[in-house]
């Protein structure tokens, strides 16, 4: 699905060959600084390599209009934002960059109770804990209803029981759906638990 | 016209008392800006009798090119002061946004106002031009100035808001869509604010101008009604077009967030 070919970033990356295949969870592992964040910004075409080149497809990622390319292969940030707004606008965000209004009110419900977020839609978002926040980022992007998946660090808040339920639904989700997920985690135990493919990232000194 | 009074040389000289009497409690307090003061007070007087011989001689021998010139002069003034007085640095293509901005409005309310609310003859009559101008001219600059601080500041201090959004499929300009109108609030504020107090709190230069001289203070008010609209109507398509085409100067062809430095 994406194929990286000799791509250069500023001494922080350096990538000779790496397949990203499709259908599958792919997990992005390596210590703080490594470039975790960089790659996956770079999948999302937020930044651009230096040098070489990222196909997507089969076709190089600039080629597509980033805009549809990015509601196709969508971006959960490292760090959780929250808009101006109640939970139920902060979920919508995306759906209203589309400009599009059909969504279900049922599934977002059921989203929440699966992310163990026990409030009220209509509540002021601001009032979430760093976690909760951390979770409803991840409900904007899945209602998204992106092809690829792209996550940083989407357990990063979280404690143990809630990081496992939270990615073991999301991984659930992406098989049922055929979707690709390409996630970036700390912790090598969920890498080991959930991805077909680990991708480890070295720093460079 | 009945014309002002005028001030006898002794007259003026008398009022500078206040420049000493401010001299004498910042020496006291030994506040260290006597300098200043003193420089201050030499160039308004020096600049303002050279405008008042300049004026005098342009009002006597209408001229459209001498006209035109001044008109040149204020803008470029505004414009460099606008670069100047930033406290960031401005790219090219932000000063290029700027500088349009900056003609496109003034330009275009001055001549709805010359050519359709006031319809002067000749329509370059100096002595309607030139202070019309310097009111739509300095009100101007000092909103897009405003326009210009709150984009940037937003720009840089919200970087991850921005890339959020553009993450979630956002165009540029969804994605900055709360800073660009906070950004044209805060622009206007203080041209709506000085509306609310007109005539209450304080009589604006123009209108203290006219009455001195001589004019019937409605005739006044209604040529300050007047500026007052052109004055919001100007700065309004100033800070307009600099929002709607500044933003993009931080965004890449590839819709990507340029990075700083
Ligand atoms: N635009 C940039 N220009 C220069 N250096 C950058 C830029 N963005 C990030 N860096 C640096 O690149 C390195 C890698 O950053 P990145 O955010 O990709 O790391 P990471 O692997 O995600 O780390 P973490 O696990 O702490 O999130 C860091 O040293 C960072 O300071
Ligand atoms: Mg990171």
């Amino acid at each position: 699905m994406f194929e990286i070919k000799n791509i250069k970033f500023k001494g922080i990356l350096d990538i000779e060959h790496l397949i990203i295949p499709e259908e599958k969870i792919t997990s992005i592992v390596g210590e703080s600084g490594s470039g975790k964040t960089t790659l996956l910004k770079m999948l999302n075409n937020i930044i651009s390599p230096e040098e070489g080149e990222i196909l997507y497809k089969e076709k190089n990622i600039n080629d597509f209009d980033a805009i549809e390319l990015r509601r196709k292969i969508t971006m959960l940030p490292q760090n959780p934002v929250i808009y101006k707004g109640n939970i139920l606008d902060n979920i919508l965000v995306g759906k209203k960059f589309a400009k599009s209004t059909d969504y279900d009110i049922e599934e977002i419900k059921k989203l929440m109770m699966e992310f163990s977020i026990g409030k009220d839609l209509n509540s002021p978002a601001d009032n979430l804990s760093g976690g909760e926040k951390q979770r409803l980022c991840i409900i904007r992007v899945l209602i998204m209803n992106p092809d690829v998946i792209l996550l940083d660090e989407p357990s990063s808040a979280l404690d143990e029981k809630t990081e496992d339920k939270v990615i073991s639904y999301i991984c659930n989700y992406v098989k049922q759906n055929n979707k690709t997920l390409v996630m970036v985690t700390h912790s090598s135990e969920i890498a080991k638990k959930y991805s077909d493919h680990i991708i480890e990232i070295n720093k460079r000194s | 016209m009945n014309g002002a009074v005028d001030l006898s040389l002794i007259q003026v000289v008398s009022a500078y008392i206040f420049i000493i009497i401010l001299l004498f409690i910042v020496r006291k307090r030994e506040l260290n800006i006597e300098k200043e003061i003193i420089i201050a007070t030499v160039r308004m007087t020096v600049q303002l009798i050279l405008t008042g011989f300049i004026l005098t001689y342009i009002f006597k021998n209408p001229n459209v090119f001498i006209t035109i010139l001044i008109v040149g002069f204020m803008e470029i003034f505004s414009i460099s002061n606008i670069f100047k007085r930033n406290k960031s640095k401005l790219s090219i293509e932000l000063k290029n946004v700027i500088t349009i901005s900056m003609l496109a409005g003034t330009l275009l309310s001055l001549l709805y106002f010359l050519l359709i609310v006031v319809k002067i003859k000749p329509w370059f009559n100096p002595q309607y031009l030139i202070p019309l101008a310097g009111m739509i001219v300095g009100n101007s600059m000092t909103g897009i100035s405003l326009g210009i601080n709150k984009l940037i500041d937003g720009v840089t201090n919200q970087r991850d808001m921005i890339e959020c959004s553009l993450m979630l499929g956002a165009t540029p300009k969804d994605a900055c869509k709360s800073i660009i109108d906070n950004a044209f609030d805060s622009a206007i504020l203080p041209t709506i604010n000085s509306m609310v107090g007109m005539g209450i709190v304080f009589l604006p230069g123009m209108m203290t101008g006219q009455i001195l001289s001589g004019s019937l203070p409605l005739v006044a008010i209604k040529y300050q009604i007047a500026i007052m609209l052109g004055i919001l109507g100007s700065v309004s398509i100033t800070v307009i077009t600099f929002l709607n085409l500044g933003y993009k100067t931080f965004f890449n062809s590839r819709m990507q967030l340029k990075r700083e430095g």
